[in-house]
């Protein structure tokens, strides 16, 4: 009792009001004070007017290529990344340090430079644009290469949201299992598997969550055909150009709540990960 | 949410007994599929941008980099992240030095804030400077009548750069700080250390290797930075375009070599990011094995 309270009255540490206060006042400024100026601006629309812009046929295209393509995505960023990250946790090959790095260049490389070298190699021209061709398929200015492009973005998130847990994983756990005569396989869906299953729903949140967002990589590779592979924040772009603000913040509005709800349940599955790991 | 890209692969988690791991054909085949995957969705782009930019040979190249244009979008890049990197670091620090090192209510919800800009599209990041200092925007008028121009100038690139780049120094510290606890900082203050001498003496030692990447991460981000940027900056070419916006420009007007060989550059700045990271790992992982044999 007395430990605790000992504690929690405790701080000898200074810097508290300073850290927190500066903290929060360049956060208001350069986040939540012009963020909500997006809120502020489509209350200068009336209800109709923002219902007009946002199911305008061209409109619901664009979320629509947005939303499928990303998850598309993130689910084969699902597969690859866990099977990525089983191999750089478990295994030892030559050149594994390396191929760790490499994961992370999705995340420091620029998306416009990711953009064009993805266009160049999968226009019908290109290393492997060329060898699709003559199979009639048609990568690059299709949703397909929006996809190839987002598959790109998102590969960081899913290996490392799912490696540290991997890395934790106890070998008891599976030794266990192996006692009790399970195969490996069967140890895999019935043992491993369920643990990760957290990480895996983060990761894959994530890399979706980055993908409807994306504007960089994408819009070199999409062709940008309206209702065919015109992404919901190439649309913001173009409203913007045209001088229709109100359109724009509505578009932007509607993808914002997305986001923020997506935040949320990412947070609040890190949450649930967190308190797992400590009650055990 | 750049948090989660700091993994450390320990070194005993690859010895497995051979009863729980899979067997060498099995683990051969998994190892060769990733590696293929990665080599097609990783390695060859980052090939291919040398391969497009020296394709014309290195006269073309070089008179791509040094075209005037080029040089000023470098300037005018370099001049954006010497601003913006700086301002988020120090959010950064002091951010994981409130909730690192203090209890208080709503600690989560502070991290989310953090997190915002992260899951905000880049397009939108841009267009809420336009919504409050463009002439439409809500001080437009006002900056109008005092003959300060925010967007389509540079302040506006500085914000948009700023804001898209707020997290990633928090990010990397939050948990690094975390986990360092507070033990090292009480007992110096027990002992008498004011709170800068804290900081500069105990804190930032200890936080420096996470620090370095945190900043050049966030320096690649905002070198880097294209949606955000593209909708402020107006696109007046030697003014207003940054490296980002110079390849785009260069593309569209069918000079790819051109375009490519300014893009390498941005590559190589992505690569001494990923080494930076690399050397901070090692750095932890060293730190981690003395604190064991201790």
């Amino acid at each position: 009792m007395k430990g605790s309270k000992a504690k929690k009255s405790k701080n000898v540490l200074p810097g508290f009001g300073l850290s927190m206060g500066f903290t929060i006042a360049y956060l208001s400024l350069i986040v939540l004070i012009p963020l909500a100026g997006v809120f502020v601006k489509t209350t200068g629309l009336s209800w109709n007017e923002f219902w007009a812009v946002i199911t305008n046929p061209r409109v619901i295209a664009s979320y629509r290529i947005s939303f499928t393509t990303s998850v598309l995505a993130a689910l084969t960023n699902l597969v690859f990344g866990l099977l990525v990250a089983w191999v750089l946790v478990r295994y030892r090959f030559p050149g594994k340090k390396i191929i760790d790095s490499l994961v992370d260049l999705p995340f420091a490389l620029p998306t416009a430079v990711a953009g064009i070298a993805l266009t160049a190699i999968y226009a019908p021209n290109g290393w492997v644009g060329s060898l699709l061709e003559p199979l009639g398929l048609k990568v690059a200015y299709t949703q397909l290469g929006i996809t190839i492009a987002l598959i790109f973005i998102g590969i960081p998130f899913v290996v490392r949201t799912v490696q540290p847990v991997l890395q934790d994983f106890e070998k008891d756990t599976e030794e266990a299992a192996v006692m009790l005569g399970a195969y490996r396989w069967r140890t895999f869906w019935k043992v491993i598997f369920p643990e990760l299953l957290p990480a895996l729903l983060t990761g894959f949140t994530l890399a979706f969550a980055r993908g409807i967002g994306e504007y960089g990589s994408v819009v070199f590779i999409s062709g940008n055909m309206p209702m065919k592979t015109e992404i919901a924040p190439l649309l913001i772009m173009t409203k913007l150009e045209q001088f229709d603000y109100k359109g724009a913040t509505a578009i932007a509005l509607v993808m914002l709540i997305i986001s923020f709800l997506l935040l949320l349940l990412i947070n609040f599955m890190q949450w649930r990960i967190s308190r797992r790991t400590i009650a055990e | 949410m750049a948090g989660a890209v700091t993994a450390h692969l320990s070194q005993e988690a690859s010895k497995r007994p051979k009863h729980i791991t899979e067997s060498a054909g099995v683990r051969w085949l998994l190892i060769s599929i990733a590696l293929v995957f990665l080599s097609l969705a990783v390695v060859m782009p980052l090939v291919s941008v040398f391969i497009e930019a020296f394709k014309k040979g290195f006269d073309v190249y070089k008179a791509a980099i040094t075209d005037p244009d080029a040089l000023s979008a470098l300037r005018l890049t370099l001049f954006v992240a010497l601003i913006a990197v700086p301002l988020n670091a120090v959010f950064g620090i002091s951010a994981a030095w409130a909730i690192s090192k203090f209890r208080f209510k709503g600690k989560n919800f502070l991290i989310t804030l953090i997190d915002l800009p992260f899951a905000v599209s880049p397009v939108i990041s841009g267009m809420i400077y336009i919504l409050l200092f463009g002439a439409q925007g809500f001080l437009g008028p006002w900056l109008d009548k005092h003959d300060i121009q925010i967007v389509f100038a540079l302040p506006g690139i500085v914000l948009a750069t700023i804001f898209v780049t707020v997290p990633f120094v928090a990010r990397e510290l939050i948990p690094l700080m975390q986990a360092q606890g507070v033990q090292e900082e009480e007992a110096a203050a027990v002992l008498g250390a004011k709170g800068w001498q804290i900081f500069w003496r105990i804190t930032l030692p200890n936080i420096k290797w996470g620090l370095l990447y945190g900043v050049i991460l966030s320096n690649a981000r905002a070198m880097g930075e294209f949606g955000a940027v593209s909708v402020v900056s107006g696109h007046i070419r030697g003014e207003t375009n940054t490296l980002p916006l110079h390849i785009e420009i260069l593309y569209n007007e069918y000079q790819f070599s051109a375009s490519f060989a300014v893009a390498s550059l941005l590559v190589m700045l992505a690569v001494l990011t990923l080494l930076v990271k690399a050397l901070f790992e090692w750095k932890t992982n060293q730190g981690a094995s003395h604190e064991k044999l201790n």
